[in-house]
C-alpha cells in the first residue's frame, strides 16, 4: 500500500510498505477513506519531537471502513464505517475506567522509554514517535487499529466523511480545552492560536456558553485564520499589531479572561523579546520546546482562573512564570485528548446540527501530493488551514 | 540493586515506620528487629538470631513471610524446613553474603485469586517473562527452568516452590547445581478500593565468579530491576487486557531511495 513515512527532518516521503495485518485477536483493519495532517504532525516534520525513526509510518486522524476483523472484536463487522480516536486505549486499566483515556496504561509497547522521560507513561499513539509506542500511522491507505473493540466509533451511513473525519481528533481536543475551563455563562475565554484546534476550541466555548470568546492569532501570517474565528463568534487580536495584554484588559474592563486557552504548543512564534531568546535557545538545542503562547497565557489570565493546555509540549520549557500562576492561584489543566470521553456525545451534537465540523477543511488532495501538503500547511501558504488526505484517489 | 545486608538496615526503616506490618509480625519486638527485616512489603525475609550475621538460618528465600528471629514466630518455616533433604542449593549464608537482591512491584486490576492461579501454574511465567523459553512442571513442588540470554546462550536449572499460601503467596528456589543460585518469590496484597492487586515480587541470586557472569544476564537482563519491572508489566497487561501490545509484524517505510521499494515489516 502507499503510505507516508517519515524519513527526516522536514523531510516525509510517499512510499510503498506492506499493507498491514491483523497481529493481535483484538485487531481490525481498516480501509481508509480520509486522514488528515494535524498540528501534531507538525511537531515531528520540523523535528521538536525525540525518538522518531526513518520510515515510521505518519498519522493519527484517520476514518474508513472495517476491512477485517480480529477475532475478538465483536462489537465491529467487516464494512463498518468508523472514525478512529488518535489515542490507543484498552478499555480495561484504571485510567480507561475513569474516564482518563490518553493515560491508559497498557497500550505502550515502549512505556518504558515513556517512563524514563516523565515518571510514568501515557497511552500509545498511532504515527506519533516511538516514546508514544512507534505504532504505524494512518496516512495510508490501510491501517492495523490495535484494542480496536475500544477505540473506533461506528458512523451511521449518510453523514459525509468531512463531518465526521475532526472527531477523530481536533473536535475533542477542541472541546475538552474548552471544557476544562469549566466555562460559567459569565466568562470570557481567551484562546491563544487560531489553527484547527483553536477553531474547535473557540466553537465549543460558545457552545459551552461563554459570554465572550477571544482569540489570538497573527494577522500577518494567518489573517484568514483570524477570519475564520470571527466567524465562530469570536473577537479577535492580531498578535502582530496589537498588544495582547492591553487589548484583553480592554475586552474585559480590567478583570481579564476567566480562563486562557493554549492552542498553540511548542512551536510559538511572537514578536517579543521572550520569543526571539526562545527561539535562539532551540536552535542550539538548550531548550526542546518555545514556550511563548503559554507565558501569555499564564500572565493575562485573571486571578483564580484557569490555563487550559491543548497545546503539545514535548519536553522542557524554559521562563515559565510559576511565579504569577502561583500567587494568582491559577489552575492548570492540561493533556492528550480523553478521545472515548468526548467521541459519542460531539457525534450527536454533529447529527443534531450543532456544528458541522468540515468548516476547517481548506484542501482535500491524494495522498500523493501529502509531502506538498505538509510544506503548505507548515508555513501557511494558500490559506491552508486544515488538509484532508485521500488515501485512495489518483492524483 | 541491593546487597542483602543494605536491604537490612533499609527495610529496618520501613519495618519501624509500618504500621500495617504488624499484623504479620505481631511478636517481634522492636530489638529483636533491629537488623531482621523484611524488604519493603516485598518477602525476602532473613532469619537471624540477634545481633549476630553468623547466626543467619534462612535468607534470600524471598518471600515466604517467614520471620525467624528470637521469637521464633514463623509460620512458613515448615514448608521451607521439609524440604532440606535432597538436591540442596545455595545456602542462606551463601545468599546473604553474596547475593543481590531485587525487588519490584505493580499494581494489577484483577482480583489476587485470579493473579495468584495465572502465576501457581508455573509454566505460564514464559509468557510475560521474555527470557524464560520454558519453564516445565515435574511435579507439584519441582519444575526445570530453561532461559536463553545475549547470543544465544542457554541455561537450565530445577527449582522448586518453597512455600505456598493460596492466592497470597508464591516462594521458589533454585536446587544444587544451577549455574546461577537464585530465588524468588511473589506476593499478592489488595490494593485499595477498586485498584486490584499489588504484585510485590522479590528476587535473590548469586552471582557467579568469573566467565559465569554473563550467565547472569541471560538470568535477569542486564538491568534485573527494569527486566523484573517489564515482566510484571507485560504480566499486568495480560491480565487486564488479554494481550501484550506490539508493533511486530507492522509495516514501515524504507525511505530507500530505489525506485520499486516495498519497504519492510518491522521485527
Ligand atoms: N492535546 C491534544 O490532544 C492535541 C491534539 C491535537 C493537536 N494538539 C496540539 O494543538 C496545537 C495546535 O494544533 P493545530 O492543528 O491547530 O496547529 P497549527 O499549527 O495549525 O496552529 C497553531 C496556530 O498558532 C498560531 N500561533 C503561533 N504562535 C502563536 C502565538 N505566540 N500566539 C498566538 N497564536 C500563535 C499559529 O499562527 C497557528 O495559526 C499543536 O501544538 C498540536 O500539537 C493537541
Ligand atoms: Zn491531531
Ligand atoms: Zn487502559
Amino acid at each position: 500500500m502507499k503510505a507516508l513515512t517519515w524519513c527526516g527532518t522536514g523531510d516525509v516521503r510517499v512510499s510503498n510498505v506492506p499493507d498491514p495485518k491483523i497481529l493481535q485477536p483484538r485487531d481490525i483493519i481498516i480501509k481508509i477513506t480520509s486522514t488528515c495532517i494535524c498540528g501534531s504532525d507538525l511537531h515531528l516534520y520540523d523535528g521538536f519531537m525525540p525518538t522518531m525513526k526513518a520510515g515510521d509510518i505518519l498519522g493519527h486522524e484517520f476514518m474508513g471502513i472495517v476491512e477485517e476483523v480480529g477475532p475478538e472484536v465483536k462489537n465491529l463487522k467487516v464494512g463498518d464505517r468508523v472514525v478512529n480516536p488518535f489515542t490507543i486505549c484498552c478499555g480495561a486499566c484504571f485510567y480507561c475506567k475513569r474516564d482518563l483515556w490518553s493515560c491508559c496504561e497498557n497500550t505502550n509497547p515502549n512505556a518504558w522509554m515513556a517512563e524514563k522521560m516523565m515518571g510514568y507513561s501515557p497511552a500509545g499513539l498511532f504515527g506519533y514517535s516511538h516514546l508514544t509506542g512507534g505504532y504505524a500511522g494512518g496516512q495510508a491507505q490501510y491501517a492495523r487499529i490495535p484494542y480496536a473493540d475500544v477505540g473506533p466509533i461506528k458512523i451511521p451511513d449518510g453523514i459525509p466523511d468531512d463531518k465526521v473525519i475532526f472527531l477523530s481528533d481536533i473536535f475533542p481536543t477542541g472541546y475538552m480545552a474548552a471544557e476544562n475551563c469549566n466555562i460559567q455563562p459569565d466568562d470570557t475565554v481567551a484562546i491563544w492560536g487560531c489553527g484547527p484546534v483553536g477553531q474547535f476550541a473557540i466553537r465549543s466555548a460558545k457552545m459551552l456558553g461563554a459570554h465572550q470568546v477571544i482569540a489570538i492569532d497573527d494577522g500577518a501570517r494567518v489573517p484568514e485564520r483570524l477570519r475564520m474565528a470571527e466567524e465562530g463568534g469570536a473577537i479577535t487580536i492580531d498578535m502582530h499589531d496589537e498588544y495582547i495584554y492591553d487589548k484583553l484588559l480592554d475586552l474585559t474592563a480590567g478583570r481579564g479572561p476567566d480562563s486562557c486557552i493554549d492552542a498553540v504548543g511548542m512551536e510559538a512564534h511572537g514578536y517579543t523579546l521572550d520569543a526571539a531568546y526562545d527561539k535562539v535557545k532551540t536552535m542550539l538545542f538548550m531548550a526542546t520546546d518555545r514556550a511563548h503562547a503559554l507565558r501569555q497565557a499564564i500572565n493575562c489570565c485573571r486571578k483564580g482562573g484557569t490555563v487550559s493546555i491543548p497545546g503539545v509540549y514535548a519536553g522542557f520549557l524554559d521562563k515559565i512564570p510559576m511565579g504569577p500562576a502561583m500567587n494568582k492561584g491559577l489552575t492548570f489543566k492540561m493533556g492528550q485528548t480523553h478521545m472515548k470521553k468526548y467521541m459519542g456525545p460531539l457525534l450527536e451534537r454533529i447529527q443534531n446540527g450543532e456544528i458541522d465540523p468540515s468548516f476547517v477543511i481548506t484542501h482535500k488532495l491524494p495522498i500523493d501530493q501529502a509531502p506538498e501538503a505538509y510544506k503548505i500547511f507548515r508555513d501557511k501558504q494558500d490559506k491552508c488551514i486544515k488538509v484532508v488526505l485521500k488515501p485512495h484517489e489518483m492524483n | 540493586m541491593t546487597t542483602a545486608s543494605e536491604l537490612l538496615h533499609r527495610t529496618q526503616d520501613y519495618f519501624d515506620r509500618s504500621e500495617s506490618s504488624k499484623n504479620h509480625f505481631v511478636n517481634v519486638g522492636k530489638t529483636e528487629r533491629q537488623i531482621s527485616a523484611i524488604g519493603g512489603g516485598a518477602l525476602a525475609l532473613y532469619g537471624l538470631t540477634r545481633g549476630s550475621l553468623g547466626g543467619l538460618v534462612l535468607a534470600g528465600i524471598g518471600g515466604a513471610l517467614v520471620y525467624r528471629g528470637v521469637t521464633g514466630n514463623c509460620p512458613a518455616y515448615s514448608a521451607l524446613g521439609t524440604n532440606t533433604n535432597h538436591d540442596e542449593g545455595a545456602a542462606p549464608e551463601q545468599y546473604f553474603d553474596r547475593g543481590i537482591h531485587v525487588t519490584q512491584s505493580f499494581t494489577v486490576g484483577k482480583p489476587a485469586a485470579e493473579l495468584f492461579k495465572f502465576w501457581r501454574n508455573i509454566s505460564n511465567l514464559p509468557s510475560v517473562m521474555t527470557h524464560l523459553e520454558s519453564v516445565e512442571v515435574l511435579d507439584d513442588k519441582r519444575s526445570r527452568w530453561t532461559a536463553t540470554g545475549p547470543a544465544g546462550t542457554r541455561v537450565s536449572w530445577d527449582a522448586e516452590i518453597i512455600n505456598e499460601e493460596p492466592d497470597r503467596v508464591i516462594a521458589w528456589r533454585s536446587l544444587g547445581g544451577a549455574d546461577v543460585d537464585n530465588s524468588g518469590s511473589v506476593r499478592f496484597v489488595d490494593a485499595p478500593g477498586d485498584r486490584g492487586t499489588e504484585v510485590r515480587v522479590a528476587m535473590d541470586y548469586i552471582p557467579p565468579a568469573g566467565r559465569l557472569g554473563k550467565l547472569v544476564a541471560t538470568l535477569f537482563g542486564e538491568a534485573p530491576e527494569q527486566t523484573i519491572k517489564e515482566d510484571l508489566r507485560r504480566f499486568k497487561r495480560l491480565m487486564e487486557t488479554g494481550l501484550i501490545p506490539t508493533t511486530k509484524g507492522q509495516p514501515r517505510g524504507t525511505c530507500s531511495r530505489f525506485f520499486g521499494s516495498e519497504g519492510e515489516i518491522e521485527q
